[in-house]
């Protein structure tokens, strides 16, 4: 893969909650902060502060970047903690820090599988589960690497990486999750309907 | 929606601009200090005489605030910005549009349609606020030529069209231009358009708040990517702006003019705020570039609801709203750009 097609993780998971901010982020190159976004930043300040240390039978790594040549992803695993396998062998188990409460929608999960698969490719073994911490209620939800997981992840990939290279960012799907996305004013979502820019002038130009 | 925030203007000479932590820091001469939080800043004006240390150009570069250097009489000479920002797509297509003459006259229509309106509801404002202090016969005239050019802007026009009518259109409300200023003080006419320098108060005020709509239109256009030098009615020339004197054809009359004559007509600038140099040359003293610049940041802060997004924004705003619908149209994701109509 041409390393300038490769993308970052947290492009897939912007992907899977709306295709258009996916674009206006990593097509358009347009990013604006707010409070979500930045309750997000500083908590992943934290996270990646905080040292690599060992836990009982548990070695802990925290930041370690990943990457997968076969989805053409890269990024960086908040935690990963080494647990012990069979054989003395240990097995990575990704965790991944979200401020916010677990969501229904598969955004978060199928961001630690694709985590997941980029471990595997790297170390040739296979990750079973991982585990994502919520903020708000301050848990741990597991999460199981399943097939049904893993093929969403490489059907996305394929669509998301087709949209960056088509360079077109798709119109916008006006909904309730266009309140809670930091680049409503980039996108605007209401206004960019075809259709109604001349008669707008034709209306401005009367009395 | 982006934030309006704050354009700090420096116009002490002599001043002294650093950073400290995440605050600008603005030591005078008479060794006074003031801090500013760079956060609640969107841009940094120097007039004249005032330093920057490179550390302070370095983070509001990376804050992406640009920081401007004008003379102290308000000319641009230069800027600092961060890196090159936005999508080169975008910009690509801003060139292929702009080098294409039908596609050019189809905003500029749009421009100039926003430009005849908006000016004509100055006009209209005043016949209604002030019918028996201004010559009601003669601005009525200037409004039905308004009329008339609104009405040719209803269907496609070509470019050499667009700029006939905006020719026109300026002619006719600077030809009444004189009729709005209410105040009958021999320091306040208007006898037409003079740059340049500016040879009476009028043009002088005129001229600065020119200034500062370029500054902030030029800004808005940077901020969503575009480029502010390649213009659809304004054609290319070296070192002019013309996208952003493209868009400046919408807000003059209603930010820029209006400003400058409720400064006059409100009598918050005054004759002995001028000064007249030998060749006749008119410019404003310190006091005065003060009054209009806080005068000019309050305008930035009225509310209005926006006429094609429907939302209510400051009107310092509307023209990134306006860049922002600019880039929409580009990427093909309008069929036209909406002017903004003052109503």
């Amino acid at each position: 893969m041409d390393e300038a097609d490769v993308l970052p993780l947290s492009a897939l998971q912007h992907f899977l909650y709306c295709p258009r901010q996916c674009a206006l982020i990593h097509i358009e190159g347009v990013w604006t902060e707010n409070r979500f976004t930045a309750e997000g930043r500083v908590l992943h300040n934290r996270v990646d502060s905080g040292c690599s240390g060992k836990r009982g039978d548990t070695v802990e790594d925290r930041s370690v970047p990943v990457r997968s040549n076969e989805l053409g992803l890269y990024g960086v695993a908040d935690v990963l903690e080494m647990k012990a396998g069979p054989e003395g062998k240990r097995i990575p188990y990704p965790v991944e820090y979200k401020r916010g409460s677990p969501k229904i929608e598969d955004w978060d999960r199928a961001q630690l599988c694709a985590q997941a698969m980029c471990l595997e490719e790297m170390l040739s073994l296979e990750i079973p589960e991982g585990a994502i911490f919520y903020g708000k209620p301050r848990r741990r939800e597991k999460v199981v690497f399943d097939n049904d997981l893993r093929d969403l992840v490489k059907v996305k990939c394929l669509e998301m990486r087709s949209m960056v290279k088509s360079g077109l960012t798709p119109p916008a799907q006006y909904g309730k999750k266009c309140k809670n996305c930091s680049l409503t004013g980039q996108c605007m979502p209401t206004a960019t309907r075809k259709g109604k820019v001349e008669p707008y002038i034709l209306k401005g130009l009367e009395d | 929606m982006k934030k309006l925030l704050n354009t700090l203007y420096v116009t002490s000479q002599g001043s002294y601009l650093s950073k400290d932590g995440e605050c600008i820091v603005v030591r005078f001469e008479s060794g006074e200090k003031k801090r500013f939080p760079v956060h609640i800043l969107d841009g940094v004006v120097c007039f004249g005489n005032v330093l920057c240390s490179p550390f302070l150009l370095g983070h509001c570069a990376d804050r992406g605030l640009s920081v401007s250097f004008l003379t102290e009489r308000g000319r641009y000479l230069a800027a600092v910005h961060g890196p090159q920002s936005g999508n080169i797509l975008l910009r690509r297509e801003q060139y292929r549009k702009a080098d294409d003459l039908q596609a050019s006259a189809m905003i500029a229509r749009s421009i100039i349609a926003g430009k005849v309106t908006n000016s004509r509801t100055v006009l209209k404002r005043c016949i209604r606020d002030y019918p028996d202090r201004i010559d009601q016969d003669r601005v009525k005239a200037a409004v039905s030529i308004l009329d008339g050019c609104a009405h040719r802007l209803r269907s496609n026009v070509t470019l050499d069209e667009a700029r006939g009518l905006e020719g026109l259109a300026a002619n006719t409300y600077f030809g009444v231009f004189d009729q709005l200023i209410l105040r009958k003080d021999e320091s306040f006419f208007f006898n037409g358009r003079v740059r340049r320098p500016p040879l009476d108060n009028v043009n002088c005020l005129l001229s600065f708040v020119y200034t500062l709509l370029t500054h902030d239109i030029r800004s808005a256009l940077e901020a969503s990517g575009l480029d502010p030098q390649a213009g659809f009615l304004h054609r290319d020339r070296s070192g002019r702006p013309g996208l952003a004197l493209d868009m400046m054809e919408e807000f003059r009359s209603f930010m820029a003019d209006r400003l400058v004559l409720s400064l006059i007509n409100r009598g918050e600038v005054v004759e002995k705020g001028f000064m007249v140099k030998e060749s006749g040359a008119v410019f404003m003293n310190d006091e005065t570039r003060k009054t209009v610049l806080s005068a000019w940041q309050k305008r930035k802060s009225t509310e209005v609801i926006h006429p094609f997004i429907k939302e209510r924004i400051p009107l310092g705003l509307a023209f990134h709203v306006q860049a922002k619908l600019m880039n929409r149209y580009l990427r093909g994701e309008l069929d036209g750009y909406p002017p903004f109509f003052w109503k």
